[in-house]
């Protein structure tokens, strides 16, 4: 791991959408502590264009703009997070046992991915949050849901992949169990692409959970970035404020989170950056 | 005067990637005339595949910069020859055989299609169907073989195709870059009897490229030994298996035999293979080798002839006028 | 007579390539490996001589037959008894870079070999990194799997296989995939390590020259069975098999000129 540091920090890219995620998760700590001006605060300081005093503009009920997308940036983080992190740990579980025993274990398992495959995933989003009501719990449970078969075929290939290999025999015949070679041979080597692939999770669930406020489905206390778009479309030509800032924001942290899968992707093979 | 067909003189290719520099050929020097059987002798990391791409201007763009020396085909000077005009010299005058047919055939598409495809290529004046079947019956393929797809045949049977698909051009010189590494020794034999058969049949030189020096003696009149992107002894095989003179090509052809040297161990060759990222001016043999002397490590000497003829050659200090000296305790062992 | 350090009877497995094709990959084999026995297992791709192998590393369960390592069943063990039975035999593969995991240095390779017998110490690894020629040991103790050459790797994995200080070393094809210039270095190894610890070993390849240098016996494979066996020697100048006839004439016809004795230097 120690080679880690070095190739990550090499791929530019990467390094930017790093730093990029670190300044948001910082403002969004620091928003913790510190709340600052209530975004909530409606005053009459209506529909202002981005100005010295409201830098990104007012909308319709005078919040500052600027304020809901520092404050929005939590509910896209966590929802990113939490989601990403769910689907992995279920799909990776999943994934290594599917391919590492095969037989019906195997068939089990995929034709359980492929049922939470084939549902559309804004529908079965907006029945569970029609049916539980709005709120992050719900988002993040649902796109864990719909996210786990994706990560559990990768892990899946892999894991069959590399139980072949002449060191996972070498292993055998000194005697380790096969539990012990699944978790500690097979496992660490093919989480790379897993990872990868999970940070892509979180770029999708950012999005989805923007799609579900868009539609009104979110609750409206929570300041979310698509609950802005949803206010702002009204106003596309007049304020175009109202639409730029959330849409850019969200834009621009999935691509973040898209370039970091890569760069991650890259910097965990041992290989990458070496000779051969 | 047999006309020669390909003649690459001292060339010097780089392989260069963002923040690394491969030295891949450094003054490499080969010829093939009409109808000769030459065989180039290598282990990895010598460069011997490199040659093989090169001749065909197969190297990738952008990535191998030919620094120095020349190729040319027919007489003509190809080395700094655009995408275009290399289309038109593939396949005719010059064709290619690789050591994975299958990695080199078209998965979804019938053998006899692949066959078919060259032949229209390179000969469209002539009837496709009488001259696949033509071709097919040259490399003792069987009709129904023609009819299968590449992963229902067996090593050796892939390789059959590829020779047909090479052989349509009417090549006047056939690159086989380890045709038999993947095969069977019984396979083997069959492939290199089917390549004289072909050559003598078709009035066709052949460039053997292989590091299994007991394939490459037994195929080829000449013989050139590639180590580190330099060739440093070539000349006929008889020669230059029979008494080599530069010590790598001694140490291989001892390797090669597992002879055993008096308290009963394997002559082998000490050291590693080189690191073509770090070469130094001198002779890149030299840390491995027994007879190692001052001149070695400060510069490369120039082809020396060994027979009044100048057939067989050598590039070694140890030949040059006057320095044939002691051997520094014979062949150097080293893990 | 000691009972065979290795004694695989009659032992038979099949595959299922597709719904309607069975590949009888090993029919009916019996082969015995005395203590600090060399037997050469020769055939070529598909003779099921790496399927033997691994059946005789107690790594794939035969269909029929036994397979007794010391006198006792392997079928007959379970568990820990198994895993530790194990243990006494230990695989050298063709492909070195395969063989080793990508994201574990040399020391951690050779600790876990080590840990079998209850001797992980990084003084015994650097002694075993020395023992194959990899000298200085703490040179190559943190180094990654791409960071060694070809034969460095090779080396390594020789090293892993002797940590654990078997009886019986199966090497498939330990020599395909080095250079020709190296195969020598590893023959050497392979020899040194057979005389100073009087290790049995089960050598599988395709290359009869190579089985001829280094084994008292010799076992000819085609197609699953075992057509020939015999002392070495006898085998490779009076084969009475006409598969063995075959396969020595093919090799035979590459041979430079027969073998040479070095003269003295």
């Amino acid at each position: 791991m120690r080679r880690f540091w070095p190739r990550f920090v090499s791929e530019r890219a990467g390094l930017a959408a790093a730093a990029y995620v670190l300044v948001l998760t910082i403002v969004m700590l620091a928003l913790e502590v510190m709340p600052g001006s209530d975004p909530h605060a409606i005053t009459s300081e209506v529909m202002l264009p981005p100005s010295a005093a409201h830098v990104l503009g007012t909308d319709e009920l005078g919040r500052d703009v600027l304020l809901g997308i520092l404050h929005g940036i939590r509910a896209s983080l966590t929802v990113g997070f939490a989601a990403a992190l769910g689907a992995t740990l279920i799909g990776v579980l999943i994934g290594a046992v599917a391919g590492f025993y095969g037989g019906i274990l195997d068939l089990l398992c995929m034709r359980l991915s492929e049922l939470f495959q084939v549902v559309p995933s804004f529908i079965l989003a907006a029945v569970i949050v029609a049916l539980s009501g709005p709120g992050l719990p719900q988002v993040v449970a649902v796109i864990s849901l719909l996210g786990w078969p994706q990560v559990a075929r990768l892990m899946r290939a892999e894991v069959m992949r590399i139980k072949h290999l002449e060191y996972v025999d070498a292993v055998r015949c000194l005697g380790t169990r096969e539990t012990s070679i699944l978790m500690g041979e097979i496992v660490p080597n093919a989480l790379a692409p897993v990872l990868a692939a999970g940070t892509l999770i979180v770029g999708h669930a950012i999005l989805l959970e923007a799609g579900l406020s868009f539609f009104g489905l979110s609750s409206a206390d929570i300041i979310s970035w698509g609950r802005m778009l949803n206010s702002g479309q009204r106003f596309l030509f007049n304020a175009w404020w109202l639409s730029v800032f959330p849409g850019s924001a969200i834009f621009l942290t999935v691509l973040a989170f898209n370039l970091l899968g890569d760069a991650l992707g890259s910097a965990l093979n041992p290989r990458s950056a070496g000779k051969k | 005067m047999i006309s020669t067909i390909l003649e690459i003189s001292d060339l010097t290719l780089s392989y260069a990637t963002p923040g690394r520099k491969l030295m891949a050929l450094q003054g490499v020097s080969l010829s093939v005339g009409e109808g000769e059987a030459v065989g180039l002798v290598g282990e990895s990391g010598s460069g011997k595949s490199t040659v093989a791409r090169v001749a065909l201007g197969l190297t990738p763009a952008g990535v191998a910069h030919i620094q120095a020396g020349c190729i040319r085909i027919g007489g003509r000077d190809v080395t700094h020859l655009g995408e275009d005009a290399w289309a038109v010299l593939r396949g005719h005058p010059i064709a290619i055989v690789f050591q994975d047919p299958l990695s080199f055939l078209n998965p979804v598409m019938r053998v006899s299609r692949q066959i078919a495809e060259s032949v229209e290529r390179h000969t469209p004046e002539l009837a496709v169907a009488p001259r696949v079947r033509e071709l097919l019956e040259r490399v003792k393929l069987s009709a129904s073989c023609a009819a299968s797809y590449p992963h229902e045949l067996s090593g050796g049977m892939r390789q059959r195709v590829l020779l047909a698909i090479a052989i349509a051009c009417r090549p006047k010189l056939l690159i086989a870059d380890e045709p038999t590494t993947a095969l069977d020794v019984t396979t083997q034999a069959e492939i290199l009897a089917l390549l004289e058969e072909l050559r003598v049949d078709l009035n066709m030189a052949l460039l053997l490229i292989s590091h299994d020096l007991g394939l490459v003696a037994s195929a080829c009149e000449r013989i050139y030994v590639i180590y580190a992107g330099r060739t440093i002894e070539w000349g006929p095989t008889a020669r230059v298996f029979g008494a080599p003179a530069h010590p790598y090509s001694e140490g291989l052809l001892h390797a090669a035999q597992t002879d055993r040297d008096r308290d009963g161990r394997f002559v082998t060759i000490g050291g590693d293979p080189p690191d073509l990222t770090h070469t130094g001016v001198g002779c890149a043999f030299a840390p491995r080798c027994g007879y190692a002397m001052a001149p070695c490590t400060e510069a490369m000497p120039e082809p020396i002839a060994l027979a009044q003829s100048r057939s067989h050659m050598v590039r070694c200090w140890r030949y040059a006028e006057g320095s044939l000296s002691e051997p520094a305790g014979g062949m150097a062992e080293q893990p | 007579m000691t009972a065979p350090l290795l004694d695989i009877r009659d032992v038979s497995k099949m595959y299922r390539r597709s719904r309607t094709e069975l590949v009888h990959a090993v029919r009916s084999v019996s082969l015995a490996i005395a203590v600090g026995e060399t037997i050469a297992l020769v055939g070529e791709s598909g003779s099921g001589k790496s399927t033997l192998g691994r059946i005789a590393l107690g790594l794939l369960n035969p269909d029929r037959g036994s397979v007794l390592v010391e006198g006792r069943s392997l079928r007959a063990l379970y568990g820990s008894e198994l895993r530790r039975l194990r243990t006494t035999m230990q695989p050298i593969f063709q492909d070195a870079s395969a063989a080793l995991n990508p994201r574990r240095s040399a020391r951690q390779h050779l600790l876990q070999a080590l840990a079998v017998r209850n001797a992980a110490t990084e003084p015994e690894a650097i002694t075993l990194l020395e023992s194959v020629g990899l000298r200085p040991g703490t040179d190559y103790l943190e180094r990654f799997p791409h960071e060694l050459s070809g034969g460095q790797r090779q080396r390594l994995t020789i090293a892993r296989a002797l940590a654990p200080r078997p009886r019986l070393i199966v090497a498939d094809e330990p020599l395909s995939g080095a250079d020709v210039s190296i195969r020598g270095q590893i023959l050497n190894l392979l020899l040194e390590i057979k005389r100073a610890h009087r290790i049995a070993y089960l050598f599988i390849t395709h290359d009869i020259s190579v089985a001829r240098a280094f084994s008292d016996r010799v076992a000819v494979m085609m197609q699953g069975e075992i057509v020939e066996a015999g002392p070495t020697e006898r085998v490779l100048t009076r084969p009475e098999h006409a598969y063995t006839r075959r396969l020595l004439a093919a090799s035979a016809g590459f041979r430079l000129g027969g073998s040479k004795e070095l003269a003295a230097r």
